[in-house]
């Protein structure tokens, strides 16, 4: 079963608000073997013009609402089978750099649902536009969830 | 910097054969702990033979391609699409090469492949190339 478009466009995703916490940028840049000094010991962040440890290119994408409870619930309410979900597309359009100590706020919702092969894969795009406290805003991030639909022969 | 021009390719980034280990850390780190990426069990469940690497792992390899070419302030945009799976043990190697440059700002076209040919992610960047920015 194909998800309502219309219902998707409109429907509400409670927003989520983070602390970025140095220790988890630490951790972060020391898993992707990310080694520049900048990304993890504040002097020479702020030696290099940071104003903290700057958050690294991607670690705003999907992964991070991941760990929210129930992070698929909106994916859930459309009537998508969790188990049938892959990553599709990904992408950031970046306004300012964030920092360890900004508290961030993910403002969500579905912009588009298309289908692909015939009507064996359907994409979902979710929009997540990232503010930081004081208004500013600090990212746009778009993610394209794919839905199999394996009882169509493509 | 100085020498950029269209078809101008960024020093490649090999590394290395991704682990369990990596896996494990990753989904800590970056925040999916969905169990396909982590759990043998959970990945056999959903018809696979063994767990594979987050798309988002792989982003964050071509992240470092550009962080390593120019500071990150000048990434203006960044996207790409998963175009197949990275298996556990696969080993990425994340290339770029410039394919417009237009008002300062240098559009690069970039791939991570594995050691096999097959290419997992396709993707673009814009990057800001102006000289006052320096």
């Amino acid at each position: 079963m194909y998800i309502d478009r219309d219902k998707a466009l409109r429907l509400e995703i409670a927003p989520i608000t983070m602390d970025i916490e140095r220790g988890r940028l630490r951790f972060f840049a020391e898993t992707i073997g990310l080694t520049d000094p900048i990304y993890s010991d504040v002097d020479a962040a702020k030696a290099a013009g940071h104003r903290d440890l700057p958050v690294p290119p991607t670690f705003l994408g999907n992964s991070l609402e991941l760990e929210q409870p129930e992070p698929l619930s909106w994916l859930a309410a459309l009537g998508v089978d969790l188990q049938s979900t892959t990553h599709g597309e990904q992408s950031f359009v970046y306004h300012t750099m964030a920092y360890a100590g900004d508290r961030l706020t993910f403002h969500r919702r579905i912009v588009d649902v298309y289908l692909k092969k015939n009507g064996a894969l359907e994409f979902v795009v979710k929009r997540t536009d990232i503010t930081r406290d004081d208004g500013e805003p600090v990212a746009e991030v778009l993610c394209a969830i794919g839905v199999k639909h394996p009882e169509v022969v493509a | 910097m100085t020498d950029l021009a269209v078809g101008t390719e960024l020093p490649p980034l090999e590394i290395e054969p991704i682990s369990r280990r990596t896996l494990a850390l990753f989904a800590g780190a970056s925040g999916d702990h969905q169990p396909v990426h982590i759990d043998i069990d959970a990945a056999k469940a959903r018809g696979r033979d063994d767990v594979f690497a987050h798309g988002m792992l792989s982003l964050a390899y071509l992240g470092r391609l550009l962080t390593n070419w120019v500071p990150q302030e000048r990434i203006r945009s960044y996207r790409a699409r998963f175009v197949a799976i990275t298996p556990v043990h696969g080993k990425p190697t994340c290339t770029g090469r410039v394919t417009a440059i237009e008002a300062g700002m240098a559009t690069v076209e970039l791939t991570v492949t594995l050691a096999d040919g097959t290419t997992t992610v396709r993707g673009e960047a814009v990057v800001d190339i102006r000289k006052e920015q320096l």
